[in-house]
């Protein structure tokens, strides 16, 4: 049986910064962070105090509902600060690095002859744990559940994201061990979404799901939606396969949390692939590498639609996968945006020869973090669909989370979409409404509601 | 200095909070960001890079689509008056006349409208939607060319205030506004809205005072061929609707040249700033019900005529096609545009009251419009429940 998704709508926005494939050298970090705000809706409890050693692979904090799922160090050295904000919520968790790599001792567990018990033991006692998203809410997944299905998406389509083949290469014998583990955990199946060239090792219980379309096909959400939509009670878990990987990687018995990154983006020399640890301090990971120019640079942990403008005081998301420098355009100037021609303007809107022309899509763009309008209402119709590649009513959607209707929001399909998928509405929006913003504060509202 | 610098350092901070002018920032910030382009970038988290298209550029779309019909229109204004009084000063001074007819209504329209939305902007210390942009021109291109302009002032703030701003304004309202101070003007002053003496200047273009030495030709009539169908005097082989496509035919000010409104539609069409499905099903939803009254009756006009005569290829142009007021689902959008299609030549043919039915069947459409897209997420609400219970 072939399981096909093609997709029409949506758009891949073609970013000047376009990572080559080939690896650059990050320098090994003096210190990572550990950030709690990575998960959504995670409470930490810290287990270790301000001096005290860590290996890599031991337990630093637990999340609060659920103390079984720990997050684990990825390096070895002393655990430096525990950096807090208002109500001393826990902004960071900052461990020097000794360098030394010594590494917990880890239980080597085959997926494909242990029981479910023992894989989500080593799981969990490995820390890998968080890389599982639960849905609806994409929170944390409650080890205790059995999900209907998990979906993972082998193909990132996110502007300037890795290719999935570039991040597998050598590395296809973890992938298999973390597909296996996941078909342990699931009562259905392991549906992987990917491109049809990517090879998906042939596993008991994971199917591979070919996608084809622009941007958001990559996003689980969207797969899911038009493949086995999640229904009002169902319990889905998701993954990225890069995060598989790094699954599969510590059952093999390997205490190795790094990860491979595009470092894209307009403002960065030669963008490129590399290899890095998470929780880096994304100074360390751009160090040299960005252009030496006279206006503001915005450094985003993660890509320009989904990420979050930390600068480079932030460090790599736990489940970062790119880190994007483009420049702030707070002095930018555009005369009589209202009325030029607009052959230099990105648009994907007819209102501008770019849009008209087709150069949204056959010209590379350089585009500022300028939002380019004021605020409105939303006033034109259709344009959010033409992005949105589910079967949902995205306008409808949202402005009942705007109401917090929850009737509404649950007939509407709220538990079948995150944040991430908004993104495109986001980007287009003659109105230039927060919709990620609107979508996330709606579910952590809806989830404190029904819990 | 650069200009844009100068206005930052300088003449922002006495519009911001505590300045000097902070009761004015609504006013600033909308001539502000009309000479450049906002320099706000995206929050921390969230969409980091954005389309460049915004509110003011869509609603310009709009303007320009309008411009065609506007021009043809005044130029009309000034070639009905010379066929009134028999006389020929060519097609220059014929757009003159019109243009002096025509812009104190723009005027009047854009101040009185603009001046209620910047105040309530200001007191709510919102940004000025540009909403009204359009809307101020759409209002003078509609009304009869006799209109007094006290009537289109009174009949502008009353839309803007009880059809938009106590809705929340642009974006919020249900009734499409230039429609809205089309109706009031239609119900309030039905004497200077239709008739024969209306929709013809004869007398000076400023204030239609009468021209000494000049008189009505004998057998002059103001009136429109849908003034005709109504009072059932309508013999469809008596009038041309080549003339009526170009227009120069009595009419509101703008409405009557079919193929300069159809200029307009391929720029609304080709930027995609209208929807294609709702302008395209008010004209099929038109020409269907012309053609099986036209079936059944021998002095109705011709599907032709119809898609020609009076507001309706206006109506199904710049009107149904608010996409605020209008459906906002893609299903919706046809079932809205045959609905007003259909009842726009209804009410025009069966409503004597009403020579015309546009206007009446887009309000009706807007009323509708929201009815229309809960059927149509209804089934995506009944097909999410099915999944459930499957």
């Amino acid at each position: 049986m072939a399981n096909v998704i093609k997709l029409k709508k949506g758009l891949n926005i073609n970013l000047e910064g376009t990572p080559e494939e080939k690896f650059v050298n990050v320098k090994e970090a003096k210190k990572v962070t550990l950030v709690p705000d990575d998960f959504v809706m995670c409470t930490p409890k810290i287990v270790l105090k301000a001096g005290d050693a860590v290996k890599a692979g031991d337990e630093v904090f637990h999340d609060k509902q659920y103390p079984e799922i720990k997050f684990v160090s990825p390096v070895s050295g002393i655990l430096e600060d525990v950096v807090r904000g208002d109500r001393r919520k826990v902004l960071g968790i900052v461990i020097a690095n000794d360098g030394k790599g010594t590494s917990a001792q880890l239980s080597v567990v085959d997926p494909k002859t242990a029981s479910v018990e023992e894989v989500k033991q080593a799981m969990l006692d490995g820390g890998v744990w968080p890389f599982l998203t639960q849905r609806p809410y994409g929170v944390l997944a409650n080890p205790s559940l059995q999900p209907r299905d998990i979906f993972v998406t082998a193909l990132n389509t996110a502007p300037l994201a890795p290719s999935f083949d570039m991040i597998v290469k050598g590395q296809e014998k973890d992938f298999e061990t973390g597909l296996a583990a996941l078909a342990k955990l699931s009562k259905g199946k392991v549906y992987v979404g990917a491109a049809a060239n990517t090879t998906i090792p042939t596993l008991n219980g994971v199917e591979k799901v070919t996608v084809e379309g622009p941007h958001p096909a990559g996003n689980v959400g969207v797969q899911i939606n038009n493949f086995k939509p999640i229904n009002k009670g169902e319990i889905v878990w998701t993954a990225n396969a890069q995060d598989v990987i790094i699954i599969g990687r510590i059952l093999n018995g390997k205490c190795d949390f790094s990860r491979i990154i595009t470092i894209a983006g307009s403002e960065i020399v030669a963008p490129a692939y590399a290899k890095v640890q998470a929780g880096t301090p994304l100074a360390d990971i751009l160090d040299g590498k960005v252009k030496h120019v006279e206006y503001k640079q915005r450094v985003i942990n993660g890509d320009v639609l989904t990420g979050v403008a930390t600068g480079l005081t932030g460090s790599l998301n736990f489940k970062g996968q790119t880190v994007t420098v483009i420049p702030e355009g707070d002095t930018t100037d555009e005369i009589f945006g209202w009325i030029t021609p607009g052959l230099n303007r990105y648009s994907t809107s007819n209102t501008g020869l770019a849009g008209l022309f087709g150069l949204f899509k056959s010209k590379k763009w350089k585009l500022d973090a300028r939002l380019k309008g004021g605020p409105r209402a939303l006033i034109v119709s259709g344009e959010w669909e033409r992005v949105f590649p589910m079967d949902i009513y995205p306008e409808h959607l949202y402005k009942a989370v705007l109401a917090y209707d929850i009737d509404k929001m649950e007939q509407l399909g709220i538990y079948e979409v995150l944040p991430e998928d908004f993104a495109l509405c986001e980007f287009v929006d003659v109105s230039k409404n927060p919709v990620q913003q609107v979508i996330a504060d709606g579910l952590v509202k809806l989830r404190k509601e029904m819990e | 200095m650069k200009l844009n610098d100068y206005i930052n350092e300088k003449i922002d901070p006495l519009f911001q909070k505590g300045g000097k002018y902070e009761k004015l920032w609504s006013v600033y910030d909308s001539f502000h960001t009309f000479l450049f382009v906002p320099r706000h970038t995206a929050a921390r988290k969230g969409v980091q890079v954005h389309d460049s298209v915004d509110s003011k550029r869509v609603i310009m779309m709009v303007i320009l689509a309008l411009v065609p019909a506007a021009l043809v229109g005044m130029w009309n204004v000034g070639y009905q008056h010379d066929l009134a009084l028999g006389i020929n000063d060519g097609w220059f001074m014929q757009f003159l006349y019109g243009l002096v007819a025509f812009l104190p209504k723009v005027v009047v329209s854009y101040v009185v409208g603009l001046g209620i939305e910047m105040t309530v902007a200001c007191i709510k210390r919102e940004e000025v939607a540009e909403g009204f942009l359009a809307t101020g021109l759409l209002i003078p291109m509609i009304v009869p060319v006799n209109t007094p302009l006290w009537m289109i002032a009174v009949a502008t703030a009353f839309s803007v205030i009880f059809a938009k701003e106590i809705f929340g304004g642009t974006g919020m309202n249900i009734f499409n506004p230039a429609l809205i101070t089309r109706a009031f003007l239609f119900f309030a002053y039905p004497k200077a809205m239709s008739g024969d003496e209306v929709f013809v200047r004869t007398g000076s273009a400023l204030c239609n005072s009468p021209i000494e030495g000049t008189a009505v030709v004998d057998g002059f009539s103001g009136a429109t061929p849908l003034a005709a169908v109504a009072d059932g005097s309508f013999d469809p082989a008596t009038y041309s609707t080549i003339d009526a496509f170009l227009g120069c035919i009595p009419g509101s000010i703008a409405e009557t040249s079919t193929l300069a409104i159809l200029l307009g539609a391929c720029l609304l069409l080709l930027t995609r700033v209208a929807s294609w499905r709702i302008m395209l099903s008010v004209f099929v939803g038109g020409a269907a019900m012309s053609a099986i009254i036209a079936a059944f009756s021998d002095n109705a006009p011709t599907v032709c005529q119809q898609l020609c005569f009076g507001g309706f290829a206006f109506a199904a142009v710049f009107m149904a096609t608010d996409p605020v007021t209008g459906c906002r689902t893609n299903t919706g959008k046809f079932i809205y545009g045959l609905f007003i299609g259909v009842m726009a030549i209804l009410i025009r043919m069966f409503n004597t009251g009403y020579p015309e039915g546009a206007m009446m069947a887009v309000l009706l459409g807007n009323a509708c419009a929201p009815l229309i897209d809960y059927c149509v997420v209804k089934s995506n609400i009944s097909k999410r429940a099915k999944r459930v219970n499957a």
